[in-house]
């Protein structure tokens, strides 16, 4: 599936702001990522297996809070690095 | 000579000629990346360990084997034990602090992270365990206190001090939990805080809960040890075993409040601090807007004020406690680093200062390398 890549992850994807990976969960695409990209997936996923903070994912569009969350082989998956102000934690894409 | 700054956007390299005098700067190293603290390691001059995460992802470590013209990532950042099913563990939110290892053990290395724990590393800093002795610890939680005693940029494990006569004797600090002894290289820890003084706690003589900003070990000679707390500085005489609070003795329109303490590398009776105001709010900045550094030539009998070179009036920094160094040079060079992006240097151990840099991110870190 295609997984669009924030520009404070593109130092390990070689500055591709797109690429293939595969899961059938977002927790397993996480893997498949850190297996192409190693030390990715430490940048957006803890040590107690939680998306960390700043980090958003959405499949089709739609927000996928943990990493349970099941995926199929054309699901388009999306990256995000959340904007934080004040003391509320919105969402916004980054520029491609 | 060099020193190597961290700040909150990034890291720079000052070199300096032979006398000190002039600076270049290199940078800045890994633009936006948040820097906790960039260290040489003395036992391989030309390795640096960086501790850096961007605003937005989890933390990590890097490595140059070439003074910093080149990095790589650690491939197994300081991390927590996952906790056991149904129960929360801890998650290591920045790397704050880092001490090499004993000349002994040269691949070993120390990191100090938020919230507080200990990890090591045994091949140079390219990955890294937890120190369980500590991190797992029974009293861990109780030592390291709830999260809402945190500081604003959260609970960190810092001043990590190895002896160097001995590699399994190491001291740590924590902000808070207080000052935290092992003599079996970690595998076991117990509570150093008597004499200190702790304002914040219902009790005048708790075992733990203490709030050291810096602790530093005197190379020459290890069993002193000198402190910069929240509640004054103090000295101990390891022997003893008591913490003996050193900055009544400084002005009282001053007060013996601040971050770091640094210590002369000939001298064991020579410190410096920076005060900060510590009154009513707890503002952080210098004194009446007067910056000074204070130093004492005596083991805390006496200081002396040292602000020849710097401003006079309407200074507002603030000095973080790994933003304070000291060269080895002849007199000894003493420099720090500012809240608003000025590094300063004195080449007369203090008695005046030059600022050497402007305009930098706010600067969390300063360390002297050769």
């Amino acid at each position: 599936m295609t997984v669009f890549v924030p520009t404070p992850l593109r130092s390990y994807t070689k500055n591709r702001a797109q690429v293939s990976a595969a899961g059938q969960t977002v927790g397993e695409l996480m893997r498949d990522l850190d297996r192409q990209f190693p030390g990715m997936r430490f940048r957006m996923v803890d040590e107690q297996d939680g998306l960390r903070r700043h980090i958003r994912v959405f499949v089709n569009g739609e927000a996928a809070p943990t990493l349970a969350v099941p995926l199929l082989p054309n699901d388009e998956v999306q990256i995000i690095c959340a904007i934080s102000g004040g003391s509320v934690v919105r969402v916004g894409l980054i520029p491609q | 000579m060099h020193l190597l700054i961290g700040t909150r956007k990034g890291a720079f390299i000052l070199t300096a000629d032979d006398k000190r005098r002039n600076w270049s700067m290199r940078g800045p190293l890994f633009l936006g990346h948040i820097v906790h603290h960039i260290v040489q390691d003395p036992r391989k001059p030309d390795v640096l360990l960086m501790a850096a995460r961007p605003g937005h992802l989890g933390p990590s470590l890097y490595r140059s084997t070439n003074f910093g013209k080149t990095w790589k990532e650690s491939s197994a950042p300081p991390a927590f034990a996952k906790a056991k099913e149904g129960e929360k563990g801890l998650v290591a939110q920045h790397v704050f602090w880092l001490t090499p290892g004993h000349p002994s053990e040269p691949s070993v290395w120390y990191a100090g992270t938020s919230p507080q724990g200990l990890f090591r590393s045994e091949d140079g800093g390219g990955t890294w365990q937890s120190v369980d002795g500590f991190n797992l610890h029974p009293m861990r939680d109780k030592w390291c206190g709830a999260g809402e005693d945190a500081p604003p940029d959260g609970a960190t494990m810092h001043s990590i001090n190895v002896d160097p006569r001995d590699p399994n004797h190491i001291y740590l600090g924590m902000s808070a939990g207080g000052v935290f002894e092992s003599t079996d290289r970690g595998a076991t820890w117990a509570p150093l805080n008597k004499g200190c003084s702790a304002e914040f706690l219902p009790s005048p003589d708790a075992e733990y809960g203490h709030d050291p900003h810096c602790v530093r070990l005197h190379p020459l000679d290890p069993g002193r040890l000198y402190m910069q707390n929240h509640c004054g500085i103090y000295k101990m005489d390891r022997a003893e075993g008591l913490w003996h609070r050193i900055g009544t003795k400084m002005p009282k329109k001053i007060g013996d409040i601040g971050f770091g303490i640094v210590l002369h590398p000939r001298d064991t009776e020579t410190a410096w601090v920076f005060p900060m105001d510590g009154t009513t709010v707890w503002p952080r900045t210098s004194p009446g807007g007067k910056p000074a550094m204070y130093v004492t030539r005596n083991g805390g009998k006496s200081w002396s004020r040292q602000d020849k070179g710097l401003p006079s009036e309407q200074a507002w920094f603030t000095v973080k406690r790994q933003a304070m160094c000291a060269d080895a040079g002849k007199p000894v060079g003493v420099y720090f680093g500012t809240t608003s992006g000025e590094v300063w240097a004195s080449r007369d151990e203090g008695e005046s200062w030059k600022c050497i840099v402007r305009h930098l991110p706010h600067i969390y870190c300063v360390e002297h390398a050769v």
